[in-house]
């Protein structure tokens, strides 16, 4: 678990003169849950893109999977998982058919595909399902089926942002013990979230504000260094400072 | 008379043979100036129920007024009458901030300047960037905005639908802080969120689930109707914490919920000592376990198993 998966150095984004990520600095070990935080228009965004190969930053430096952000950008998206609320399966295409789609875009291999797709459809309980199109499943199984898939290849590490909005409580759950059971088999996962009781669940949270990391630590720390109950006060005491307006 | 009544109200999807219930014999009253929350995941109903009492979308059978006109046989008067803030942004993106707002003045016969004490703690917010075009503004700075627009000829009933769906927390907190002030203006409000936590802000909500009202009361009066012990436990390692507890054979659920794990047990009379020993003989260490009150959430999750999902 030492090992660091994603390692960023005073990275930084600048659009003209707006510094949307500014200097940002920190570690990713593998296997951790990583809670990546901010409020509106703190820079996430931008943060993520850079990360997933997908922004070229202005400066500083960072690798992901032991990819260079510049230089590697093609070998970073080969070596990790992506799913948001917004981008993650297609509708039109079945349940089957989205998994080896992704899996096909990966690179794995035919025999692969299909060894892993029946306990996958299996542990999801979705094995009646699997020729039904994705846009006839309720949210919350196209969200755990979509985290899924993401990480079906056994990535390095898993982007997810936002993923649990809008679900219930107990599929919110559910979709937690899917990341739980990834970090378990090493797969490091950045995560953001509006619901702060999903802070909690991760080993350690960077809370952004106007582009820059104000505060990194466990969970646990963070309460104890700002003296607060829960890890919304947390949040409430950094980003109430905000400058900047939200995207 | 009440701001909006609901009585036996259904509303279909789909084809004949395999009908989706968006709305499935739904029934409630919310009263005159009463902050009134509709409580669910995607999938619930919530936007379906708004776009009724809005006039919108027309159920298949039941009946609803608002502010006492039927939603159906006097959907004008309604329009006159009601604010709708959807969930989606709605308003012209090509036109500034004060020409949407002048706009939807207008369209309801009235003015800016008439209704400005109304918006008038919302507006200046945004109203330094009032010759920016809508859609150019921040996140924030648009819900303040279709907020506003939705105020702007002072209806007597407000529909929010998940005002605050993506929102972060401290936009969220500033939201309700704007909607305890409608409050104070004698504005009735139906507001719909996903966040579990908002219900306590609420004087009274209807928890919903797949079409159907779960339960519907002040938040202080669902939290009594949970009756069982919560226990709440932590120790140094949660994941292998939960799932002990979820295959200890006294557990009814045990669920993750922040900084602790949620545990009822079965009702069988298991005390605090048999938990502790059951942990320390799978040698969890730094064992926390208290009776915990249940919140809002405990209870939608307890009355989502019990209706079977």
């Amino acid at each position: 678990m030492n090992e660091p998966v994603i390692i960023a150095n005073k990275l930084t984004k600048r659009f003209g003169d707006f510094t949307a990520t500014n200097e940002i600095s920190f570690e990713v070990k593998k296997g951790e849950i990583f809670g990546f935080l901010g409020a509106n228009g703190a820079g996430k965004t931008t943060a993520i893109r850079m990360f997933c190969g997908l922004l070229l930053p202005s400066s500083g430096s960072a690798t992901v999977a032991g990819f260079d952000v510049f230089k590697q950008t093609e070998l970073i998206k080969q070596n990790i998982g992506y799913m948001s609320q917004k981008f993650s399966l297609y509708e039109d295409l079945t349940v089957k058919e989205n998994i080896r789609f992704y899996a096909g875009i990966y690179g794995m291999s035919r025999r692969l595909i299909k060894e892993k797709t029946g306990p996958l459809l299996k542990q999801l309980n979705l094995l009646s399902e699997a020729n039904m199109l994705v846009k006839s499943l309720p949210l919350g199984w196209k969200q755990k089926l979509a985290f899924s898939v993401a990480v079906f290849h056994e990535p390095k590490v898993v982007f997810l942002d936002e993923p649990t909005g809008g679900v219930d409580p107990i599929t919110r759950r559910e979709f937690w013990n899917l990341i739980f059971q990834a970090a378990e088999r090493g797969i490091t996962v950045f995560v953001t979230t509006h619901y702060m009781d999903e802070a909690e669940y991760c080993n350690r949270v960077s809370i952004m504000v106007d582009g820059k990391i104000e505060a990194l630590d466990t969970p646990r720390k963070l309460k104890q260094s700002f003296n607060a109950l829960s890890m919304d006060e947390v949040f409430l005491q950094l980003a109430r400072g905000a400058k900047r307006a939200g995207d | 008379m009440n701001a909006v009544t609901v009585a036996h109200i259904v509303k279909k999807y789909g084809s004949k043979k395999a009908p989706v219930h968006a709305l499935d014999d739904i029934s409630l009253d919310v009263s005159k100036g009463e902050l009134f929350g509709v409580i669910g995941p995607d999938g619930a109903g919530k936007t379906s129920l708004f776009r009724i009492l809005t006039t919108l979308l027309l159920a298949d059978s039941g009946d609803a007024t608002v502010d006492g006109f039927d939603v159906v046989k006097q959907y004008k008067a309604i329009r006159n009458r009601v604010g709708y803030m959807p969930g989606k942004f709605s308003l012209y993106q090509d036109l500034s901030v004060e020409e949407n707002l002048r706009f939807f003045a207008t369209i309801f016969n009235t003015s800016i300047a008439a209704n400005y004490e109304l918006i008038k703690d919302i507006y200046i917010q945004i109203e330094p960037f009032k010759d920016r075009r809508a859609g150019k503004l921040s996140g924030g700075m648009k819900q303040k905005l279709a907020l506003c627009c939705a105020l702007i000829h002072r209806p007597s009933v407000l529909f929010l639908d998940e005002p605050t769906t993506g929102v972060d927390a401290v936009s969220r907190k500033e939201f309700w802080e704007m909607l305890k002030a409608l409050k104070q203006q004698g504005i009735s409000i139906l507001v719909s969120t996903p966040y579990m936590d908002e219900a306590a802000l609420c004087d009274r909500v209807a928890l919903m689930q797949s079409g159907k009202i779960m339960s519907i009361d002040s938040p202080r009066n669902i939290i009594k109707k949970f009756t069982k012990t919560m226990w709440s436990v932590r120790s140094a390692e949660m994941y292998r914490l939960l799932n002990d507890l979820q295959q200890y054979s006294n557990t009814e659920k045990c669920y993750a919920f922040g900084e602790f794990h949620h545990l009822v047990l079965k009702n069988n009379g298991v005390e605090r000592d048999e938990i502790m020993s059951y942990l320390q003989y799978l040698s969890h260490r730094e064992i926390e376990l208290q009776v915990a009150l249940p919140n809002i959430e405990d209870c939608f999750i307890e009355l989502m198993s019990s209706t079977g999902k």
